[in-house]
């Protein structure tokens, strides 16, 4: 038994002449909340779906839970939670029918199967639309008894592929709830995202993935730190001016990025409340007028643009 | 995995396709009224001008029993490809269950709809004046025959269902069984055909359920000696589709 809830040495899957994985490495701890952070297409979901038994990989070992996916794949599905970015529920059937047919096909029995289906819709606040056929369900509905069909074993590890994508604010923070209490229960999760915002806010490592490969991995602050600050962006009115204003922002000239057809200014800074006063002061003195300045985290292109550029493998594909 | 995991696995997988019958009543009935219009039309409409050795309603009532069960196809291709499309399948596949469930709770859901389907279309040819004149027993297998050429398309449907995938292809392929349904003898007799369409007719697996069922119902058309071809046809495509579909399912995560 080893000590991690997953891992993934060396995963290679392919699809015709794609590489969906291209030597995948992951490695999570128990009780860990682990982030896969990537843009559309870097692997995510093929990942997912090989750790969840639903896609066979090529090459590699993966564990999940102790076991091997492949020769032990129905010792993986009792231990294991699956949050698909699609919904995979019975649409035609009610909310709880739903939750009990899953129940009696993890064993539990019908009576218990009942009894935890009613437990998790009051659980998910699904109780007093249970009867209802799912397809009547507002998405966020959906989400929610989606996820509650992950929990009905209370699973050793639990998959959440994107599982905020398409819900509004509120939505996405029952959702962001609802993995917190988890995590407290001893599960170990693992979620993909595309926001770096829903990985810094849950997870406890994240890997980014680009092209089937981790190319960088760590907690979320010692990611931060490598792909350096927070940003400050100042929109200027006076498009004349926006060369002037760049010269006045306290950063080297050198780091700030010009968006002309914005009128706006992007520089990376380490103290952000003495940037932004200084900022405020420098373009009230020269008179420049701003539209708008903004302190924010860098964006996952930036992330990306940053993690990627120094990989060898990406350098080779533009030289080639 | 114990036998009694796999028996409960199948009895809730079922359970499942009953469900779905109780939420979608009028689409049940719809599927049972079809196929009573379908007799109704050639009964009456189309069949004052046909001419068979006796009543054509006595021809006609066991031509389109077998072509109902022919026509079950398309039910299940439905299902099976409406279940991909939702994505509930992953979650059947990423739970603990027995392999073979999902498919049993669709093979008996279906089996189930065409035996009352049968039922209802034996009572409504009654109605119209069809007997059986072959005695209980020869009626029992007549039913029997009919029910295990729908096994057949069973089958068949799972499996075009699972390499289709998608739903414009399902349509493609429900268009395409009605040429098959009636490039057979269920409406009229081969001998009235040009020579080599009568030919195709009879190597048609569905004349051969036909002529067997007719010869067991006592009604015209029916030829003796029909009956082991009528077992035949079908076990052959069992034989064939079965674990075709059975493997095609099993390599949804290849």
């Amino acid at each position: 038994m080893t000590s991690e809830a997953v891992l993934v040495e060396g995963a290679r899957k392919r699809y015709g002449e794609k590489n969906a994985l291209d030597g995948l490495d992951l490695a999570v701890g128990r009780g860990t909340v682990h982030g896969l952070l990537g843009p559309n297409g870097a692997g995510k979901t093929t990942t997912v779906r090989i750790l969840a038994t639903l896609l066979r990989h090529d090459e590699g070992l993966v564990r999940v839970a102790g076991h091997d996916v492949r020769t032990g794949a129905r010792e993986v599905r009792r231990r294991i939670g699956l949050l698909g970015q699609h919904a995979a529920l019975d649409e035609e059937l009610g909310g709880r029918q739903n939750l009990e047919m899953f129940g009696r096909l993890h064993h539990l029995g019908a009576r218990n199967a009942g009894a935890r289906a009613d437990e998790l819709l009051e659980r998910f606040g699904l109780a007093d639309t249970g009867a209802k056929p799912v397809r009547q369900y507002s998405g966020g509905m959906r989400r929610r008894l989606d996820l509650a069909a992950s929990l009905i074993t209370e699973p050793e590890v639990l998959f959440l592929d994107e599982p905020t994508t398409g819900l509004d604010p509120r939505g996405r923070v029952e959702v962001w709830d609802s993995v917190r209490s988890l995590v407290g229960g001893g599960t170990t999760v693992l979620l993909t995202t595309q926001y770096l915002e829903e990985a810094d806010q849950l997870a406890d490592r994240i890997s980014v993935v680009d092209r089937g490969r981790v190319v960088a991995d760590g907690t979320p602050d010692q990611l931060k730190a490598r792909v350096g600050a927070d940003r400050i962006d100042v929109v200027v009115r006076d498009a004349a001016r926006l060369d002037e204003a760049a010269g006045l922002l306290p950063v080297p000239r050198t780091e700030v990025g010009v968006d002309a057809d914005r009128r706006r200014l992007s520089a990376p800074v380490t103290d952000r409340m003495a940037t932004l006063a200084e900022t405020v002061r420098a373009l009230g003195a020269a008179g420049i007028e701003a539209e708008d300045i903004a302190l924010r985290r860098p964006t996952l292109d930036e992330v990306f643009l940053h993690l990627t550029e120094r990989e060898p493998a990406r350098d080779e594909e533009v030289a080639a | 995995m114990s036998a009694a995991y796999v028996v409960s696995d199948c009895w809730t997988m079922t359970r499942r396709e009953l469900a779905h019958w109780a939420r979608q009543p009028v689409q049940v009935l719809v599927g049972l009224v079809f196929p009573v219009m379908m007799l109704l039309m050639f009964g009456y409409l189309v069949g004052g001008g046909r001419t068979v050795d006796g009543a054509y309603v006595d021809y006609l009532v066991p031509g389109m029993l077998t072509l109902t069960m022919v026509f079950g196809l398309e039910g299940t291709m439905t299902a099976v490809t409406r279940d991909l499309d939702k994505g509930v399948i992953d979650r059947f596949r990423s739970l603990p269950m027995a392999d073979g469930a999902v498919l049993v709770g669709r093979a008996a859901a279906d089996m189930l709809q065409s035996a009352v389907g049968l039922l209802v279309m034996v009572g409504v040819g009654h109605a119209i004046g069809w007997r059986a004149e072959g005695g209980l027993g020869a009626a029992l297998g007549a039913l029997g025959l009919l029910l295990l050429l729908r096994f057949a398309m069973l089958w068949i449907g799972i499996f075009l269902a699972l390499v289709a995938g998608r739903a414009e292809l399902v349509q493609a392929v429900q268009i395409l069984v009605w040429p098959v349904g009636f490039l057979s003898n269920a409406f009229a007799s081969p001998d009235s055909m040009p020579g080599w369409l009568g030919t195709v007719v009879e190597w048609n697996p569905m004349s051969a359920t036909a002529t067997a069922v007719r010869e067991l119902f006592g009604n015209p058309g029916g030829e003796p000696g029909h009956v082991t071809a009528a077992v035949v046809w079908p076990v052959v495509l069992l034989v064939l589709f079965f674990p075709l579909a059975v493997r095609k399912f099993g390599r949804l995560g290849k």
